[in-house]
């Protein structure tokens, strides 16, 4: 009824593999972007855009990495704290270096840069599988922050160790620092989100995105009907590695301006990012999308009801939100261990259907 | 003997002692990876948790005061009576075990037949859940631990490899106790694994969920029972621990120290988990010592983890782990 | 989603409307540090509460502290801030670096003070350059030298050997440049021991402290890893009376899990310890026995809780300067700034607050928004359960650390294109 095909008609091989096959959702879509692009950067304030949305178009970018190389390949990884510091220090490193270059070159190439390291820490993957890979990749994670904080090269040598992001702008309008509005450091997330997700969609898709699920199903397999293992497992590295770069650029440029490696990019960034993948949903851009809004989102709004509804003493709250997040992702993964983006197609389903259920 | 090998000797005994408290807390995840295939993160909560609850009853703390006061305004700390340790112990492995009852009923058995990485990630919320539970019930100040177990410089050792070689070794009571305890529980675990109708029962879970159905084995009491185990296994960890720095938020992540111990002895392997604990323990405090220095130090954290992957890369199933056998 | 969306929202209208003294209270109650946060926020809110029972609030107008919950988080933090800042702040004491690094240049923006007490960016002190930020009384790099010029009160320092064990993390890093400089400038030896986050295991560091007998050892640790130093130096026999811990190394937390093994250990502070003043009385007539305390209100006189104390009377105090000078009740963060920049702690002042000698006289100028860098050593008795002060509020090497705060605030200014200058 809400939801309807009918009438709605293939004609070509290109509109019937199309992202968004059914009208509806196509103009659905083009409404949220609309909506995203013409209409939130006129009403965002400071709270919004600091507390919500930037954190949520970064964790998002980062989780798109991640489903990438997890939902996509197969291959579990815990290192996404220190590679979101690569990115992060690499952006550093370019902004103070080459201050009079844009923003939007910067961010890409500090992804680059990951991109490269993430390779190299993807190496093993090639010998080691499942848990015991995860883990290795913590020796990436651990490794990377004690570099990071033990080379002062950098951090520019500063004396207290942390990296501050300058003031830089983007066509003359500041997008890093304290005197960014709140608009400007939103639409730099946007647009950067909007790419990666077309990117990642668009590759998931196409042969390379075949042969990652190819090796992620059963690499033996795959190896047969003539998927070369290692240039698959390297590839969704580095694209991952990409993606989580540009997230941990932004992350530190945009959102914190100001980070110091072991506290931002600790291991409990690389849970989270996690987290968000499997609650969102492997093998789903729209679920890295809702797994990063429900991380996000739901902290806030606990601690809004529980302090600011209820009023009640805020450690009472905290030890509560802990208890609640944990209990609600069990029930998550026992209701549905595919993730919000399941649900979401569920839901798709029976809006078809509906009203009637046959 | 010149100093520098004294010294490193003195190094490898530490980092002997230190393997064993490394194994203690990856002989947890073991023994529930091997019974269940579940990953268990909330090993180092499980320890946490479990030393409140020890020092909790000890004290005769009041659970959930805190919020107790807050919503009824009383003013409620403590009972006021203090319990032994001994009784404490076995009142705590009493709730570690109903806590296993619980996971297993309101969680796992509605997991049955999931993929590993949804499995880990129940236990990542479950240790998230008992985090908070924790603190809420014994609030989040740091506690003294105090067990009865000795502590400090173990005289005898300092005298007597004073008098042999000149230079006084340093070795911790708790870590002889720890190490003695440590043998105990292996020992144990192998003489109820080997020797018991039970202990028999979960190597055949081990072996094979279905065939151990089809014999008539209850995969539900076995799995209750190997989270009792670990959940034991977690209250020594605790303790030991514990002991050092105070029962205090930070025990919970005792476990990123297993992790590397796992990945070295492999995942399904108790002699693994000592074995492997051990060769981590010396492995990073002998780099600490040798190379430490020469890169600024603080090298132990990254360090364990390298080494473990270097083994790996030569042995992709651990240590000792079971031989990894793919078919299409 | 769009529920969530909608809730926050609703919420967010909801709030109250600003009349009173905005003290928004970043705290952690939870989390790895919540056993030191918990007694600082219980002092900090204590006191103002106090100040509204007692006299009303600060000139007439009552005070109202609005605590969030950080977990010691800096994204928290950064929501914290953003989430309080509209409705009226008039100090940010973040009590934690990362979130203060992270603070500086947005408090700087929006035109709020920052006090940064013992801990957050050391050159901050220069208030040409960080002109929203104070950190008085005392620093991390005055912590260092008053635990060199504590040693060399005990007898000659040169040739001696000094280890300072420290947090593998920006805040361990503090002392190493100062320690340095008066190493070479006094003549002893430093030797670096780094332990990682987060510490619980430091076997080889002390096996190392016990190889080469340093004759002191400083430390600047941070959560689990204090308490396990402290074990670990009872373990090896180290002298206690020659361990010497930074402030954020000496509060009761960190020495009881030892027992009587750590009785003699000494930590620095910048005020004074115990319950043992006037301002007790009232806090225990107002606030206690009113059941108006905050948290479990079992903190009162712990270190950390007098240090939050501590910190909000020197707030409440800068906020009266504040409405003395634009001769304002209803002060706004701009004045609070400028109360804040001509801030004057007397001896006269504090034992007229019911606090005498409480904690070191100070003033602050544009120039120098640290106060004058005193400090004084506190030392631990096991048996009677409290820490005392062994030496009077002594001053620190300026020679040495101005030039290292120039230098970094020089550094800074040119990064983030600031012009140095008073306004």
């Amino acid at each position: 009824m809400f939801y309807r095909e009918a009438g709605d008609f293939s004609t070509s091989y290109p509109e019937d593999s199309q992202t968004f096959p059914i009208k509806f959702d196509r103009y659905r879509y083009y409404v949220v972007l609309a909506f995203a692009f013409l209409v939130v950067p006129f009403i965002i304030n400071d709270y919004w855009a600091n507390a919500v949305f930037v954190p949520f178009l970064i964790y998002a970018i980062a989780a798109i990495g991640l489903n990438i190389l997890i939902g996509y390949c197969g291959q579990v990884s815990l290192g996404t704290g220190a590679f979101m510091a690569v990115g992060a220090y690499a952006v550093y490193k370019l902004m103070t270096a080459f201050p009079e270059v844009s923003m939007l070159i910067h961010v890409p190439l500090a992804g680059l840069i990951t991109a490269g390291v993430v390779t190299i820490f993807g190496l093993p993957s090639l010998r080691i599988k499942g848990f015991y890979l995860a883990v290795a990749t913590l020796a990436a994670q651990f490794f990377l922050v004690w570099l990071f904080n033990k080379v002062p090269w950098f951090y520019n040598y500063s004396a207290s160790g942390q990296i501050s992001s300058p003031e830089r702008d983007v066509f003359g309008i500041i997008v890093t620092g304290p005197n960014a509005e709140a608009w400007a450091s939103y639409m730099i997330c946007l647009i950067f989100v909007t790419l990666a997700a077309v990117i990642a969609r668009n590759l998931t898709r196409g042969s390379l995105g075949r042969k990652w699920m190819a090796i992620r199903d059963m690499d033996i397999a795959a190896e047969i009907i003539g998927v070369n293992p290692m240039m698959a497992k390297l590839t969704a590295f580095a694209v991952s590695g990409f993606f989580i770069g540009v997230a941990g650029a932004l992350f530190f440029s945009v959102y914190l301006g100001a980070a110091e490696v072991g506290e931002s990019f600790g291991i409990e960034k690389s849970f989270l990012v996690l987290f968000m993948v499997i609650i969102g949903g492997l093998g789903s851009i729209f679920g890295s999308f809702a797994g990063a809004a429900f991380m996000v989102l739901l902290p806030v709004f606990l601690k809004n009801v529980f302090v600011g509804y209820l009023g009640w003493p805020t450690d009472l709250a905290a030890h509560l939100q802990f208890i609640v997040s944990g209990g609600l992702i069990i029930v998550f993964l026992i209701l549905e261990p595919h993730g919000l983006a399941q649900l979401w197609r569920l839901a798709k389903e029976k809006l078809r259907l509906w009203p009637f259920p046959h | 003997m010149p100093e520098q090998l004294l010294f490193a000797m003195e190094v490898t005994l530490n980092g002997l002692m230190a393997g064993v408290l490394y194994a203690l807390v990856a002989l947890g995840f073991v023994l529930i990876f091997k019974a269940s295939g579940i990953f268990n993160y909330a090993q180092g909560v499980m320890a946490l948790f479990a030393a409140l609850t020890l020092v909790g009853i000890m004290d005769g703390q009041v659970p959930f005061a805190h919020i107790i006061n807050a919503i009824f305004g009383t003013d409620l700390h403590h009972f006021g009576w203090h319990v032994p340790a001994l009784v404490a112990i076995i009142l705590t492995v009493g709730v570690m075990v109903v806590f296993a009852w619980l996971v297993q009923r309101y969680i796992f058995r509605h997991l049955v037949n999931q993929e590993p990485i949804i499995l880990f990630m129940a236990t990542i919320g479950l240790a998230y859940f008992l985090e908070g539970v924790g603190d809420l019930m014994w609030g989040s100040e740091i506690k003294k631990l105090d067990v009865g177990l000795p502590q400090g410089i173990n005289d005898w050792i300092d005298v007597t490899t004073f008098e042999a070689m000149g230079y006084g070794f340093f070795i911790d009571n708790l870590d002889i106790s720890a190490t003695i305890v440590a043998i105990i529980l292996v020992a144990a675990l192998i003489c109820f694994s080997q020797y018991t109708k039970q202990g028999r029962a979960l190597r055949a879970v081990a072996d094979d969920h279905q065939a151990a159905l089809s014999v008539g084995i209850s995969l539900n009491f076995i799995w209750v029972l190997v989270w009792s185990i670990a959940g034991f296994v977690a209250l020594v960890a605790g303790i030991m621990w514990g002991a050092k720095s105070g029962v205090q938020f930070s025990l919970s992540l005792i476990a990123l120290k297993a992790l590397p111990v796992l990945m070295l002895g492999g995942f399904t392997s108790i002699p693994g988990a000592i074995v492997g604990g051990l060769i981590i323990g010396v492995g990073e405090k002998l780099f600490e010592f040798l190379i430490g220095p020469m890169v600024g130090g603080a090298t132990e954290n990254w360090f364990a983890y390298v080494l473990a992957l270097l083994f790996l890369v030569f042995r992709p199933q651990g240590l000792f782990g079971e031989k990894i056998i793919e078919r299409v | 989603m769009k529920l969530t969306t909608l809730a926050v929202a609703a919420i967010m209208a909801a709030s109250p409307v600003m009349a009173d003294l905005v003290f928004p209270s970043l705290s952690y109650r939870t989390g790895p540090y919540a056993a030191n946060g918990i007694p600082f926020a219980d002092g900090y809110e204590d006191y103002f509460t106090l100040l509204n029972e007692r006299d009303g609030g600060i000139g007439g107008v009552p005070t109202k502290v609005i605590e969030c919950e950080t977990g010691y988080n800096t994204e928290k933090g950064v929501e914290c801030y953003e989430a309080t800042k509209g409705e009226g702040a008039l100090i940010y004491q973040p009590l934690s670096t990362g979130i203060t690094y992270q603070l500086i240049p947005k408090v700087t923006a929006d035109g709020i003070p920052m006090h940064t007490m013992g801990y957050g960016r050391t050159s901050a002190k220069n208030g040409e350059v960080f002109s929203n930020v104070f950190n008085y009384p005392a620093n991390y790099w005055d912590g260092a030298s008053h635990a060199v010029s504590h040693i060399m009160s005990l007898g000659d320092i040169k040739g001696k050997k000094i280890a300072l064990v420290y947090h593998n993390s920006a805040y361990g890093k503090e002392p190493i440049r100062t320690l340095e400089e008066l190493s070479k400038k006094h003549g002893f030896e430093l030797t670096l021991i780094p332990v990682d986050h987060p510490g619980q295991e430091q076997k080889s560091q002390w096996l190392q402290i016990r190889r080469e007998k340093p004759d002191n050892v400083i430390m600047y640790g941070w959560g689990v890893m204090n308490q396990v130093a402290i074990q670990e130096a009872a373990n090896i026999r180290y002298p206690m009376e020659n361990f010497i811990g930074i402030w954020w190394s000496g509060s009761e937390n960190d020495v009881l899990p030892a027992g009587d093994k750590a009785n003699g250990y000494k930590a620095l502070t910048f005020h004074n310890l115990g319950d043992d003043y006037p301002l007790y009385d009232d806090l225990r007539k107002y606030v206690l026995d009113a059941g108006k305390a905050a948290g479990a209100g079992d903190q009162l006189g712990t270190a950390l809780y007098n240090r939050g104390m501590y910190a909000a009377m020197l707030a409440a105090e800068a906020a009266k300067t504040a409405q003395e000078l634009s001769g304002e009740k209803e002060i706004t963060p701009a004045m609070m700034r400028d109360g804040m920049e001509a801030l004057e702690i007397t001896e006269a002042k504090m034992a007229a607050i019911g606090l005498p000698g409480f904690g070191p006289e100070f003033s602050v100028s544009c120039q120098n928004h640290g106060g004058n860098g005193l400090g004084a050593v506190a030392q631990w008795d096991a048996a009677a359960q409290e820490w005392s002060l062994i030496t009077g509020y002594e001053g620190s090497d300026q020679d040495v650390i101005q030039t290292l705060i120039n230098d970094d605030s020089a550094a800074f200014a040119t990064e983030a294109g600031i012009e140095a200058g008073c306004k």
